[in-house]
């Protein structure tokens, strides 16, 4: 399942699971992950899942790469990968206010507003992962008529709960913060709510998530 | 809440609480935070005779210029930094690091500067009235989580301390703060992703810390390190240490409030001895990177942690 192990830095162990970029290999990593996370190994400082790599990062001074590493290679594995698995529907305003990108990529995809958005809709997407700013989740994978690259020089500022999408990835922007996603509309929901210690983040890896279209009246309506 | 508290006159550059760290929350995409330089944050705590959870204030820079309201407490200030002491009686005392000293009702301190350095640490007996966000006490204003609302210190704001009755005791060590010469480095997991001369480059030429740094990350400037595979991976995990190269071939060394995950090649790994020290560079400071190998890496974190300890023990 590891495809290899290696160290990062001398406080962290790098579990490669393959160039696959598929559910299949990231459910791997989710269950690495939820069974490290259970078993509270001492010196362990965070788990870092990602689409098919996991990170352990660990106090040196409390224990070192070769014991960790051992210790992930002998891991007995309870097969409990997607048990809590979500499906949530996100709501999205695509008013021009917001869909910033969307003039901009009926021309690269030569493809029609309605068609671009039809094809984005139409999916069930799931989480790989959540990360780089508090909750934000990457999800995919898009249909492969509206992949296409980031942003060649990157926005300073995204606003918050924009929608991005980019290769056959989606994410959703958690906090205003500097990103190169194609962005195509907003959602009113707080996708990360600090206020709730236990659950921040509302979408977490291995839910499944589906968009739907709401006017702009009732995106300003929504937290009210 | 107790009635004693500093006010702020002049808030500093970037003046936060911070402690030893956020630990296990990387998953949902928050980073360790925490002191930038630990040992000058332990030393701080054991002088004052706070545990290591209690945080200090940390600035940056330029720190804080702050009012004592209504009781008296035992302070100290480490890192290499100019602060003076105005007392209630406008005497003017100039400050000396690595030394308790006692603040009472209408004296101010004034933290000038840090000198050739850029963090400090403020530390009061007792700390401070501050919530913990998930078992920390580290200010993250990227995700605006921790005490004072995930912000930065801001202009006659209170800040409230524990009263905590004690006598005060006179406690000093003597610590130099060492500068670094040279990052001592492991392979990064894409290290063969560069050209020949692109590594060669890195471990041979000066680069030039730039004014692009913060508790973030540290954005090098030097000779271009070409990549010969992919200059975009897919996003995988980041630490405290990793310096990762994008297309424009200057160098991003992630420090405390990374973002969790990234995309860049990870040409090379700051060994965890020298993050103290790496942290303290100021912006124009010239470094040079190292190659070591991973037990070797090991060993100059233990004698790092002896070092600590023994600095430690020398506070009585």
């Amino acid at each position: 399942m590891i495809k290899n192990i290696t160290n990062l830095g001398d406080a962290a162990v790098y579990c490669d699971f393959g160039n696959q970029i598929d559910q299949e290999t990231n459910l791997n990593v989710i269950k690495y992950f939820k069974n490290l996370k259970e078993l509270k190994i001492e010196g362990i400082t965070n788990l870092t899942p990602s689409y098919n790599k996991l990170i352990v990062s660990f106090e040196p001074s409390v224990t070192n790469y070769e014991k960790l590493k051992n210790k992930i290679i002998d891991l007995k594995l309870h097969n409990k990968e997607n048990q809590n698995s979500k499906l949530i529907k996100i709501p999205i305003c695509i008013d021009e206010e917001f869909s910033l990108d969307i003039k901009r990529l009926t021309k690269e995809l030569k493809m029609k507003y309605d068609q671009i958005y039809n094809s984005f809709f139409d999916k069930e997407y799931y989480c790989y992962m959540t990360g780089f700013i508090a909750g934000m989740p990457f999800l995919g994978d898009t249909r492969e008529n509206i992949r296409l690259n980031r942003l060649e020089t990157p926005r300073v500022k995204v606003p918050k709960g924009s929608i991005g999408i980019t290769e056959q990835f989606c994410n959703i922007y958690t906090y205003e913060s500097p990103g190169g996603w194609n962005i195509i509309g907003n959602t009113p929901v707080k996708i990360f709510d600090k206020s709730n210690q236990e659950n921040p983040a509302l979408i977490n890896p291995g839910d499944r998530v589906t968009f739907y279209k709401i006017s702009k009246q009732e995106y300003q309506k929504y937290n009210e | 809440m107790s009635k004693n508290y500093f006010e702020i006159l002049r808030p500093g550059i970037n003046s936060t609480f911070q402690d030893l760290g956020r630990f296990n929350q990387h998953h949902i995409g928050i980073p360790m935070s925490g002191a930038m330089d630990k040992r000058n944050y332990l030393i701080g705590n054991k002088l004052v005779g706070n545990n290591n959870n209690i945080s200090a204030i940390e600035f940056a820079y330029q720190g804080p210029l702050l009012k004592l309201q209504s009781t008296k407490v035992i302070c100290a200030v480490t890192g290499n930094v100019n602060f003076k002491i105005l007392r209630a009686n406008s005497k003017i005392e100039e400050g000396e690091c690595y030394k308790t000293f006692e603040l009472n009702a209408g004296d101010q301190i004034d933290v000038i500067s840090t000198n050739k350095s850029v963090y400090g640490y403020f530390f009061i007996n007792g700390g401070f009235e501050i919530e913990s966000f998930w078992k920390s006490f580290s200010i993250n204003t990227m995700a605006q989580i921790g005490p004072n609302d995930g912000t930065k210190f801001s202009l006659n704001q209170k800040l409230f301390i524990k009263n905590k009755e004690s006598k005060f005791h006179k406690k000093r060590i003597e610590y130099l703060n060492s500068k670094i010469e040279f990052i001592r480095v492991l392979r990064g997991t894409n290290f063969n992703y560069f050209s020949e001369e692109g590594t060669n480059n890195f471990f041979n030429k000066e680069f030039t810390v730039s004014k692009l740094t913060d508790r973030m990350g540290m954005r090098i400037e030097g000779p271009k390190i070409e990549n010969i595979v992919e200059t975009n991976i897919k996003s995988e995990g980041l630490i405290k240490g990793v310096i990762q190269v994008p297309g424009d071939g200057n160098p991003i060394i992630m420090l405390s409030d990374y973002g969790t995950v990234g995309g860049y090649p990870k040409i090379a790994v700051v060994i965890s001895a020298d993050h103290d020290r790496l942290t303290q560079l100021t912006p124009g400071s010239k470094i040079k990177f190292k190659l070591v190998e991973l037990n070797e890496a090991e060993n100059l974190y233990k004698l790092y942690e002896i070092e600590t300890k023994n600095i430690l023990n020398q506070i009585r």
